[in-house]
C-alpha cells in the first residue's frame, strides 16, 4: 500500500528578553543553579505574576511576520498539572484567547516548488525549570534558573507530508525568529525546540490515522531522524496487523529511534482555567503598526533581494539571508569587497570552515566582516591569489587585523611579473625530466591534467604569490613546445 | 490604655503619656496573660515588636512621627512577614519562614506601624469559624463557648479581646466581616484591587482582599490610608488615587439614600438580627437618610456560585504546596507520587481538602462548562444586580451574618450549613464590591453586625457612613464582660 505522512509541529522558541516573562529575574544561560530564581520563579507563597510587556511586543513581531491575525484580547489560562520543576503547579500559557491566531508561511521543496504551510496559532507561556537526576545519588535536585522564561509556542497545522518538509518548515521558522531578534535560535542550549505530531495514512485518504507526538528535538538532523523513524515505525506496525497507540514519544539520539514515554490513558487532565492573577491583555491597532514598522527585513524578502540586487544563485542566496546575523554580514563584506559573489563563496566556504570547526557564532567571528571585505578587495584587485588570501585569512583569524600589513610581512603579494615567472617555469621544468618524458608521452587530451604537478610546483617555488593563470599559461605554453 | 482607640493612642503618644514602647510592651504583656483564652495569636513577635516601636519613638523624638508611627497592630498570619513564620493556619507551612514582606505589611511598616505577631485563622483562609485551624479553634471573647467566625477570627477576637488595637484581615466571601459581626467589631473589605495581594497567600485570588479590623470606623478609616493604593507587583490591583480616607468622616449624612435588598431580610435571618438592623436603620433616619427597599434577584445563587469559583481558583492555588522547596514534606518518600500524596495529605487539613477536591472536580474536561463557566455567567449577573441597585441609591445596608456567634463544634458536621453563614456576605467578592460590617445590637450576649455596601471605590463613603452611625450610637464601645479579671487588672485599664 501507499502510505502518505501527515506531519504537524510544535515549536516552543525562548523568547530573548532580558527578563522572564512574569518576573524580574534574569533568564541568561549557564548561572549556577537556582541563582536566577526570584521568589516568584520559585513560586513562593504569596507571590503574584507581573507580565513582561517585552515578550507581547516580540510575539506581536512574530505575528506579523507571518501575516497571522493578531489577538487584540489575549488571556493567560493555568494548564495545571504536578511536576517538581513546574514550581507553582501549574504553568501559565494561553489556550482559549492566543496572542497570534491563523498564519503562514512558504517552505521551498526539493524540487523547487513552494509549499505554503498553515500557523494554527502562537501563543506566550513560561518555560519550566530542570530535573537533574544524575547528580546527587538517591536524588532529584531541581534547577529553577530557567523557570518563567518566555516561550513562543508556534503551532502548525498538519500540512506537511514528510520529514524533508517538516524539516524546511523549522527551518523557515527559525530563520524568522532569529532574523526577528526575538529568540537566539541556540538548539542546543534548548532555545528553539520541537515536538513532532506524526501519523500515516493510506495515500488519498482523508480522515487521519493516530498520531504521536515526539517531543523535545532540538537539531534540525535530529527532526529529520526522529520523523523517518516513525514514519517507518508506524507503517510497520500497520503492515505487521498492529495499530497506533497515541501516545507521547521521546527521541533517543544516540540509539535515533524514538520510545513511549506515556499513552494517551497516562495523560493529564490539565484542568485549564483562566489565569486569576493577570488581566487579559488588551492592544490595539496603533500598537501592532507600532511595532510593524519596526519589522526588519524578513527571509524571504532578503533571499529575493539578495538574489536581484547581488545576482546570487538561488541556493546561496537562501543559506545566507536564513540567520539575520549571516545575511548582515555577508552585507557588510560584500559592500566593502565590492564584489557579492566573491562575499558569498567566502562567507559560505572559508569563514563557515573556520566557524563551524570552533564552534563560534558567526557575530562572534574574529574576523569582522569589514576586515573580511577588505581582505577579498585585495584579491579582486589581483594583490593576493586565492591561495594567499587563504593565508591571510587564516592570521586575520589569529588576530591580525590590518590584511595589508599582513600580506607586506608575509611576502603574499601576487607575483605578476611575467620574467620572474618564467624563471621558476624553467627551473621547474628543468628539474623534473621524468614527469615531462610522461607527459611528453601522454596523448594530448589526457596533458591538461597532467599541468597540476607543475603548477604546484611552480606555487610552492612561488609560496603561493604567483598568479595561477599567468603560470598555467606559461607552463602550457613551454611543454607543449618541448612535444613537437 | 486597652479600651482606647488607635486614634486615642496616637493622641497619647504625640502627647507623651507613653512611649511606643511602653504601649508595645503593655500589649506584649496582655497578650501573654491573656490569649490562652482565645487563642487569636499563632506567633507573638515581641523581640521585633519592641524593636519597631523603639523605632518609632526616636522618630517621633526627632519630630519625624506620622499618624501611625509606634501604633500597635496585629497581622492575619496569612500575610506574609520577613524572617517570621507564615503559617496560613496550616501544618503545611508550620515551617515556612517568609524571606520577604508582603506589600501590606512593607506599607505598615514604612508608615512606623509596630507588628505585635501573626493572628490566628482558618486554614488557607477557608472557614467560617476559625475551627479549621491547625493552631487550633479561636475562641469569642463575648463568649469562649462560641466560634469568633472565620476566616479572620484570630484578628477579630484579638481586636474585641483588645489584645491589639487593630490588626489586618482577609476577605474572599466574608471572613472580614464576619467575623467582625460575630465579634463586636469593626471591619471593611474594600473593593477588589484597592489593596494589594502581593504576600498575602492566595486562596482564590479574583476574590480575595486584604482590609482592617478595628474597633472603629475612624480606626478602620486609618488603615486603609495605610493599607490601599496601587502595586506594581500585583497586576490586580487597580491605579486609582487613594483618598484620604479620614478627610471625610464627618460629613453629615442628610439625603443619604440607603437601599435595603428584600432578599438579605428572609426566613432563615434571626429574628434579634432583623430587629437590630432595623432599628440602626431606623437611627440613620434619624441623621437624615431616607431609604428604600431594593431587589438584589439573584442573592440566592451567590452561595452555589461562589463554591464553583473559589475552590477552583483554590484547587490550582495551593498545588505549589508540593514538599519540594518549601512547607512540610512527608517523610522517607520512597518516590515522586508517594511524596507529593502523602506530603499534601499530611499537610492538609479537611477543609482544605474538600474545596482542592469540589474545584479538581469542577475543573475537569468534560464538567468546565457545566460548573466553572456556569458560575462565572452567574457571577456577572449578581455583579449586574448591584451596578443596577446602586445607580437609585448611595449604600445598601442588611445584616452581616444570618446568625450570632455559634457554638464550637455546632456546624462542624454539616459543611453546607457552615457555608449558609456567608449569604450576606460573599455575593460583594463575586462582585468585587466594597462592604463593612460594624456593631449595630447584640442578642443573648453576643453581638449583632450591620452591614454597609457601596459602590466601587466607596470606600470613604462606607466610613462617613459608619462613623457618623458610632457618633450616635455606642455599640461599638461595649464590650465583653469579663475582659479584665479583678486578678488581671491592671492600672492603665481606665
Amino acid at each position: 500500500m501507499q502510505w502518505e505522512a501527515v506531519i504537524g509541529l510544535e515549536i516552543h522558541a525562548q523568547l530573548a528578553t532580558k527578563s522572564k516573562i512574569f518576573s524580574g529575574a534574569s533568564t541568561a544561560f549557564g548561572a549556577e543553579p537556582n541563582t536566577q530564581a526570584c521568589a516568584v520563579d520559585l513560586a513562593l507563597p504569596g507571590t503574584l505574576p507581573v507580565f513582561n510587556a517585552e515578550a507581547l511586543r516580540m510575539a506581536v513581531m512574530f505575528g506579523l511576520a507571518i501575516d497571522a491575525e493578531i489577538g487584540y484580547r489575549s488571556v493567560f489560562d493555568r494548564k495545571n498539572y504536578f511536576y517538581p520543576d513546574l514550581p507553582k503547579g501549574y504553568q501559565t500559557s494561553q489556550l482559549f484567547h492566543p496572542i497570534v491566531g491563523l498564519g503562514h508561511i512558504d517552505i521551498e521543496l526539493a524540487n523547487g516548488a513552494h509549499k505554503r504551510i498553515g500557523v494554527t496559532r502562537a501563543h506566550l507561556e513560561e518555560d519550566a525549570g530542570k530535573s537533574l537526576h544524575d547528580q546527587f545519588p538517591g536524588m532529584t535536585g531541581i534547577d529553577l534558573n530557567r523557570a518563567g522564561t518566555p516561550l513562543l509556542e508556534i503551532v502548525s497545522e498538519p500540512d506537511m507530508r514528510s520529514a524533508e518538509e517538516a524539516v524546511a518548515y523549522v527551518k523557515k521558522i527559525h530563520a524568522i525568529v532569529t532574523t526577528l531578534g526575538i529568540c537566539d535560535g541556540n538548539m542546543s542550549e534548548g532555545s528553539f525546540r520541537c515536538d513532532c505530531n506524526v501519523s500515516i495514512r493510506p495515500k488519498g485518504q482523508q480522515e487521519f490515522g493516530t498520531r504521536t507526538e515526539t517531543k523535545n528535538i532540538n537539531s534540525f538532523r535530529f527532526i529529520e531522524k526522529a520523523i523517518k523513524g516513525e514514519i517507518e515505525r508506524q507503517i510497520d506496525l500497520i503492515e505487521e496487523g498492529g495499530r497506533v497507540i497515541q501516545a507521547t514519544r521521546l527521541y533517543d539520539a544516540d540509539k535515533d529511534e524514538t520510545r513511549s514515554m506515556r499513552s494517551k490513558e497516562e495523560a493529564n487532565d490539565y484542568r485549564y482555567f483562566p489565569c486569576p492573577d493577570l488581566l487579559p491583555i488588551i492592544i490595539d491597532t496603533e500598537y501592532v503598526e507600532a511595532i510593524r514598522a519596526t519589522l526588519p527585513e524578513l527571509p524571504d524578502a532578503r533571499h529575493a533581494r539578495f538574489m536581484e540586487q547581488y545576482g546570487l544563485s538561488d541556493y546561496d542566496a537562501g543559506v545566507i539571508s536564513a540567520y539575520r546575523d549571516t545575511a548582515d554580514y555577508f552585507e557588510t563584506t560584500a559592500r566593502v569587497a565590492e564584489d557579492a559573489k566573491l562575499a558569498a563563496n567566502w562567507v559560505m566556504g572559508e569563514l563557515s570552515k573556520f566557524l563551524n570547526g570552533n564552534n563560534i557564532e558567526i557575530c562572534n567571528s574574529p574576523v569582522a566582516a569589514d576586515i573580511l571585505g577588505q581582505l577579498l578587495a585585495r584579491i579582486k584587485d589581483g594583490t593576493l591569489n586565492g591561495n594567499a588570501a587563504k593565508q591571510v585569512f587564516e592570521a586575520l583569524w589569529n588576530g591580525e587585523t590590518d590584511v595589508d600589513q599582513v600580506i607586506e610581512t608575509k611576502g603574499l603579494k601576487q607575483v605578476t611579473d611575467s620574467g620572474a615567472i618564467e624563471t621558476m617555469v624553467d627551473e621547474v621544468i628543468a628539474a623534473a625530466t621524468p614527469q615531462v618524458e610522461q607527459y611528453r608521452a601522454a596523448e594530448p587530451d589526457k596533458r591538461g591534467k597532467m599541468l597540476g604537478f607543475f603548477m604546484g610546483k611552480v606555487m610552492q617555488a612561488s609560496k603561493g604569490t604567483a598568479n595561477p593563470g599567468q603560470v598555467n599559461k606559461l607552463l602550457k605554453v613551454k611543454l607543449d613546445a618541448l612535444c613537437d | 490604655m486597652f479600651e482606647k482607640t488607635l486614634a486615642e493612642l496616637a493622641q497619647g503618644l504625640n502627647a507623651g503619656d507613653y512611649s511606643s514602647v511602653e504601649l508595645t510592651q503593655a500589649y506584649l504583656d496582655r497578650i501573654h496573660k491573656e490569649d490562652s483564652r482565645y487563642n487569636s495569636f499563632i506567633s507573638v513577635t515581641a523581640e521585633q515588636a519592641l524593636e519597631q516601636a523603639k523605632a518609632a519613638d526616636a522618630l517621633r523624638s526627632a519630630g519625624n512621627a506620622g499618624p501611625f508611627t509606634g501604633l500597635p497592630i496585629a497581622h492575619k498570619d496569612i500575610f506574609c512577614t520577613d524572617g517570621v513564620r507564615t503559617s496560613c493556619g496550616s501544618k503545611m507551612l508550620d515551617n515556612f519562614i517568609a524571606p520577604y514582606n508582603a506589600t501590606v505589611v512593607e506599607k505598615f511598616n514604612a508608615a512606623g506601624a509596630v507588628s505585635l505577631g501573626k493572628t490566628n485563622m482558618d486554614e488557607f483562609a477557608m472557614g467560617s469559624s476559625n475551627e479549621n485551624s491547625f493552631y487550633g479553634p479561636v475562641r469569642n471573647p463575648w463568649n469562649t463557648d462560641c466560634v469568633p467566625g472565620g476566616s479572620s477570627g484570630g484578628s477579630a477576637a484579638a481586636v474585641a479581646a483588645r489584645l491589639t488595637p487593630a490588626a489586618t484581615g482577609t476577605d474572599t466571601g466574608g471572613s472580614i466581616r464576619q467575623p467582625a459581626a460575630l465579634c463586636g467589631i469593626t471591619g471593611i473589605k474594600p473593593t477588589y484591587g484597592r489593596v494589594s495581594r502581593y504576600g498575602m497567600i492566595a486562596y482564590a485570588s479574583s476574590l480575595d482582599q486584604g482590609g482592617p479590623m478595628a474597633r472603629s470606623a475612624e480606626d478602620a478609616a486609618m488603615m486603609l490610608n495605610v493599607m490601599a493604593g496601587f502595586d506594581p507587583k500585583d497586576s490586580t490591583s487597580l491605579e486609582h488615587a487613594v483618598p484620604d480616607y479620614c478627610a471625610d468622616l464627618n460629613q453629615p449624612l442628610k439625603g443619604l439614600k440607603i437601599g435595603l435588598p428584600k432578599e438579605f431580610f428572609c426566613a432563615e435571618l434571626n429574628p434579634a438580627i432583623a430587629a437590630s438592623v432595623q432599628a440602626a436603620v431606623k437611627e440613620f433616619e434619624a441623621l437624615g437618610a431616607t431609604t428604600q427597599e431594593i431587589s438584589l434577584p439573584n442573592t440566592h445563587l451567590a452561595v452555589p456560585a461562589y463554591y464553583i469559583i473559589a475552590p477552583s481558583e483554590a484547587s490550582s492555588n495551593l498545588s505549589r504546596f508540593d514538599g519540594v522547596r518549601y512547607g512540610h514534606r512527608c517523610a522517607d518518600p520512597i518516590d515522586l507520587e508517594d511524596m507529593y500524596k502523602r506530603s499534601r495529605g499530611e499537610g492538609f487539613g479537611s477543609e482544605v481538602k474538600r474545596r482542592i477536591m469540589v474545584g479538581t472536580y469542577a475543573l475537569s474536561e468534560g464538567f468546565y462548562d457545566a460548573y466553572y463557566k456556569k458560575a462565572q455567567q452567574i457571577r456577572r449577573l449578581i455583579r449586574q444586580d448591584f451596578i443596577d441597585a446602586l445607580q437609585q441609591i448611595d449604600v445598601i445596608m442588611g445584616p452581616t451574618t444570618p446568625h450570632p456567634a455559634f457554638k464550637l463544634g455546632e456546624k462542624t458536621s454539616n459543611p453546607i450549613d457552615m457555608y449558609m453563614e456567608d449569604i450576606f456576605t460573599l455575593s460583594l467578592n463575586l462582585a468585587g464590591l466594597p462592604g463593612m460590617s460594624i456593631p449595630c445590637g447584640n442578642t443573648a450576649g453576643l453581638p449583632i453586625g450591620l452591614q454597609i455596601i457601596g459602590n466601587y471605590f466607596a470606600e470613604a463613603k462606607l466610613l462617613n457612613v459608619a462613623h457618623q452611625f458610632q457618633q450616635a450610637t455606642d455599640w461599638h464601645l461595649q464590650q465583653p464582660a469579663d475582659l479584665f479579671p479583678a486578678t488581671h487588672n491592671t492600672t492603665e485599664a481606665s
